[in-house]
């Protein structure tokens, strides 16, 4: 049975605080930017790339503090995980779907601007 | 051991209580993994990434043997036949 996990704890979380903030945006995904190892990560990773943003990729599959670390600090239990100004933004299908609807374009300019 | 496309039903309608559900099995190298689409009413009103965290939420028990989910989250109202056709059709022979 599952350890109880009952939230990220206390040092995780100011690390992932400091990590989601250093840059404007920031994907953790399975593999890095240039070798995806997962065709979801590997869409984020496309779409970023077409949308010209700078962003940093952290690679969760070679850290399990890390990739066990943000599923409850997002509440989210799947990778790519797409932060956006320190903000969780969504995994594959909301970054998809926002892409396609001109909302990335616009929460990125926003946080290029800010 | 795993997770079956009718344990995922199964959650999701229990939950949601979808007007329209279908999840498919798409391990696509990746693993065990699913496309869920879900119509409810349960979905009015709340932003996307809300809605796909109720699906995430009824779904949380299984998820340790989830490898991947793709969530496809609509209301009713948006899940009525649109005037324009869709921009993706499948050929079928």
């Amino acid at each position: 049975t599952e350890g109880g996990g009952g939230g990220v704890a206390a040092g995780m979380k100011e690390t992932l605080d400091k990590v989601v903030t250093a840059h404007k945006v920031v994907l953790f995904m399975k593999g890095t930017k240039d070798f995806p190892q997962c065709g979801f990560s590997h869409t984020v990773v496309q779409i970023l790339r077409s949308l010209d943003v700078p962003f940093e990729t952290l690679d969760v599959l070679a850290n399990d503090a890390l990739r066990q670390g943000l599923k409850e600090y997002s509440s989210w239990p799947t990778f790519p995980q797409l932060y956006i100004d320190g903000e969780f933004f969504g995994g594959c299908d909301i970054t998809l779907e926002a892409y396609k609807s001109g909302e990335l374009q616009e929460t990125l300019e926003k946080a290029m601007c800010s | 051991m795993g997770v079956t496309k009718e344990d995922v039903e199964a959650a999701v309608a229990a939950a949601l209580s979808p007007t329209h559900l279908v999840v498919t099995d798409t391990s696509g190298g990746c693993g065990a993994s699913y496309e869920i689409e879900v119509v409810s009413g349960k979905f009015e009103g709340k932003r996307l990434l809300e809605r796909h965290r109720m699906v995430n939420t009824a779904l949380a028990p299984l998820m340790a043997e989830i490898h991947a989910v793709s969530i496809k989250a609509l209301t009713p109202e948006q899940a009525q036949p649109q005037p324009s056709p869709p921009a993706v059709t499948a050929d079928k022979a």
